[in-house]
């Protein structure tokens, strides 16, 4: 059962960089424009160089 | 639940991570402007009004946003919003200016933020403790099951301390006051949970609760946070709508023009109202002969004549000719705002309402104190064991946490506020649907309400032969009775005359020249014609008697059905106005309302809507003037059309964004069954309870019982709560 003292750490550190990264996108704005949002990648405008 | 559905999405994508600079700019730190674009709908539109706005010259930046349907723009002080809205309407999009001042609440919705963040967190570790958990079940036991234990209280210790705050705050709030609300459980059987855990985990015993703590804490956010949303989505509506009126005003100084926010003004300065605009502060008329529509003050559909020395009031419209005012108050001081007064002592009736989920907090969380500190003494006297008594005491209260009963209400409401947003109806209050399904008697504003606020021809048939003339006459003005009669006339398939030196004279009428005689359209007084009682336009052609035009109001769309299935689902309708006996009655007989009111002032509104309230009749009213506003906050639920004043919308629960009256039958509908899913709900919390107490208390429940009872009857509660869509 020694794999544990590897397993449950990694198990830990995956879900918390998962909730940093949720932690993140909430503060960066990212859900104030959901549809805009699912649109916009759908433009080539800004394919070649981004906006600047 | 966008977010909740894809909870971590950057974890798919660590680039987004790694290289910030791409991440969406986030929008413009000092939006100066504003602009609502209620027709754009795709990709295309973004683009196109992006770049038409980029392209502007003075514009710095811009951002449209889809899902507000709305743009932000970022410019020189010298650019002007209207400039920009007819920029887009050049470019094939509608657009109006919004008030940034007035959305500044809602661009960055903090509250629900960190609800969010909590929710996160909370999930985040009750997957985490309940993994470790099912190890525990499924037979982990000794050192690995203690090791266990000690992660899980690691990780829930420390996210309890954090995601729980809401409750416990709410809950010390409570208990400061001496009162019992549902937060007081709650905490109580999280920190009791916790606390028997930690003492079980360092005896090494079999059973924690952390898992069951953890959960109950993140189903409790999920249903605090869908109620949070439901509300922020019609709180930015109802701030959009009064945004949509930009307060601004255009001052003369020295015969000079300047358009300053209406905030600036001040007593003394002299003000131009142009035809068509709103008064934006109280005055006396110093220049300028018009006549302006007091309706939604008032209630009156005559229009009042204005020449110099007229007092008039913030709120009322000028109709044909341009006006000078001179401000005797503004801002707060305006009588628009002195009505807030009487709005505020009506306020009175809808206090005392207690919501369905605290009547049921208030018989709820004795009864689970009592129970559990009942099992706790039994166990301790039965068998002298404090650890037992305590862990079986914190199994009770874990058992009956108001998991389901927390969720039992916001899932109901977000469902039927979301059904009927997209029906064109707001809810702005929390309880209003559980308010307007207690309805049974409707009181109904006639100006502006039941009436769409524009007129109809009444008598058009009498006037075969002067039509042509009259036609001709009233072409020429903007006034609404003559866009009235014209439009009448034309689909009737009138050709107007040819006149000469047709001319518009403000506040009286037009006039022109016809076979070289004056012939003229307006007022009574101006053509020779006798004052009648009602809306009504006379013309004259230079010989004999002039003719009367006679107008009444157009009715809303969807006023008549909705009068007649309210009347068919057993309530009482009402109808009570400011304007006068003739056009009351006049609507009253056509709409088939036999209790109608004419003549009432705003306090004799009020008071017949809170003598309606003491009689015990449960009243819906449904206005739009400020003459309303006072009646529209005693009323134990109030409802007011988007084109009502910003005082009304203010003081009512709900308002109808189109303008159609139709979805208010509808609510009443949806209102009952929403209740009634809500009712069935907190059946099924309490059913669940009736099985697993007696299980708790004699002393059988472990953490896996806890855990399925908990959510089952949480999965069971938002499904029943998801039937109301169906409903028709």
């Amino acid at each position: 059962m020694s794999i544990l003292t590897y397993l449950i750490p990694i198990s830990l550190t995956l879900g918390a960089v998962g909730l940093v990264a949720f932690i993140y996108t909430v503060r960066s704005n990212q859900y104030d424009d959901p549809e805009g949002d699912s649109r916009r990648i759908l433009s080539d405008e800004w394919d070649d160089h981004p906006k600047p | 639940m966008t977010a909740l559905a894809r909870p971590m999405p950057a974890a798919a994508c660590p680039g987004c991570v790694a290289t910030p600079a791409e991440m969406p700019a986030p929008p413009p730190e000092e939006a100066r402007i504003a602009l609502s674009l209620p027709g754009i709908h795709c990709q295309a539109c973004i683009s196109t009004v992006e770049r038409a706005l980029s392209a502007a010259p003075g514009v710095k930046s811009a951002r449209v946003n889809l899902t507000l349907k709305r743009a932000m723009v970022e410019a020189d002080p010298e650019v002007r919003a209207a400039d920009l809205a007819s920029l887009l309407q050049g470019v094939g999009y509608e657009a109006h200016e919004l008030d940034a001042g007035a959305l500044a609440a809602t661009k960055t919705d903090a509250a629900g933020r960190a609800l969010l963040v909590r929710l996160a967190v909370a999930g985040f570790a009750a997957m985490n403790v309940m993994l470790l958990s099912v190890s525990v079940w499924s037979g982990a036991s000794d050192a690995t099951r203690d090791m266990f234990h000690w992660i899980s209280a690691m990780i829930a210790l420390p996210a309890i301390a954090y995601a729980g705050q809401p409750f416990f705050i709410g809950a010390y709030r409570a208990l400061r006051a001496r009162r019992l609300n549902m937060d007081v459980p709650i905490s109580l059987g999280i920190v009791l949970a916790l606390v028997t855990s930690l003492w079980e985990t360092s005896l090494s015993g079999h059973h924690a609760w952390f898992d069951a703590a953890l959960t109950l804490t993140f189903f409790l956010l999920a249903g605090r946070y869908l109620d949070h949303r439901s509300r922020a989505i019609a709180r930015s509506a109802a701030e959009e709508l009064t945004a949509l009126e930009v307060p601004r005003a255009t001052r003369v100084t020295d015969g000079a023009e300047t358009e300053v926010p209406v905030a600036q003004l001040a007593v003394g300065d002299l003000v131009l109202v142009r035809p068509g605009g709103r008064m934006p502060v109280d005055g006396e008329v110093v220049q300028g002969k018009s006549e302006i529509d007091r309706s939604l003050l008032t209630g009156e559909t005559l229009p009042v004549f204005a020449a110099p020395g007229l007092v008039v009031s913030a709120g009322e419209v000028n109709l044909t000719g341009p006006l000078t005012i001179r401000a005797s108050a503004v801002g707060q001081d305006t009588s628009l705002h002195r009505m807030a007064d009487l709005v505020a002592v009506a306020e009175s009736g809808r206090a005392n309402y207690t919501p369905l989920a605290d009547a049921m907090a208030r018989g709820y969380a004795p009864a689970v104190h009592i129970l559990s500190g009942a099992s706790f003494l039994g166990w301790y006297l039965f068998t002298g064991d404090l650890r037992l008594a305590l862990n079986i005491a914190a199994a009770v209260l874990i058992i009956t946490c108001p998991c389901a009963l927390g969720l039992a209400v916001p899932a109901v409401t977000t469902a039927a506020s979301g059904r009927l947003f997209r029906k064109g109806l707001l809810i702005k209050h929390p309880t209003a649907l559980e308010r307007l399904a207690e309805a049974d008697t409707v009181v109904f504003d006639k100006t502006g309400t039941l009436t769409a606020g524009t007129p109809e021809v009444e008598n058009l048939g009498d006037h075969a032969d002067d039509l042509p003339l009259a036609l001709a006459l009233a072409q020429g003005s903007r006034h609404p009775l003559s866009v009235a009669l014209t439009r009448a006339a034309r689909a009737a398939g009138v050709t107007p005359v040819e006149v000469e030196d047709l001319r518009e004279v403000p506040g009286f009428g037009t006039e022109a020249t016809w076979q070289g005689r004056t012939v003229r359209l307006g007022r009574a007084a101006w053509v020779g014609a006798p004052e009648e009682a009602r809306t009504t336009a006379w013309l004259s052609d230079g010989e004999g008697t002039p003719r009367p035009f006679r107008f009444h109001d157009a009715l809303r769309p969807g006023a008549a059905e909705t009068v007649a299935a309210l009347a068919a689902s057993g309530k009482r309708v009402m109808l009570v106005s400011g304007d006068g006996e003739g056009p009351v009655r006049a609507l009253a007989e056509r709409l088939e309302i036999a209790d109608w009111t004419a003549g009432a002032l705003p306090a004799d509104k009020a008071a017949l809507v809170h003598r309606l309230g003491q009689e015990g009749h449960k009243v819906l009213m449904v206005g739009d003037g400020l003459n309303d506003t006072a009646a529209l906050a005693a009323a134990h639920v109030s409802i007011s059309p988007a084109s009502a004043l910003d005082a009304a919308r203010t003081a009512s629960d709900m308002v109808l964004l189109g303008g159609s009256l139709a979805p208010i039958a509808g609510a009443c509908v949806t209102a009952r069954s929403a209740t009634t899913r809500i009712r069935e709900n907190f059946a099924i919390a309490i059913l669940y309870n009736f099985v697993a107490v007696p299980l708790a208390i004699a002393g059988l429940a472990t953490p896996l019982i806890a855990a399925l009872a908990m959510s089952a009857s949480s999965i069971t509660v938002s499904l029943n709560a998801l039937r109301l869509k169906g409903t028709k």
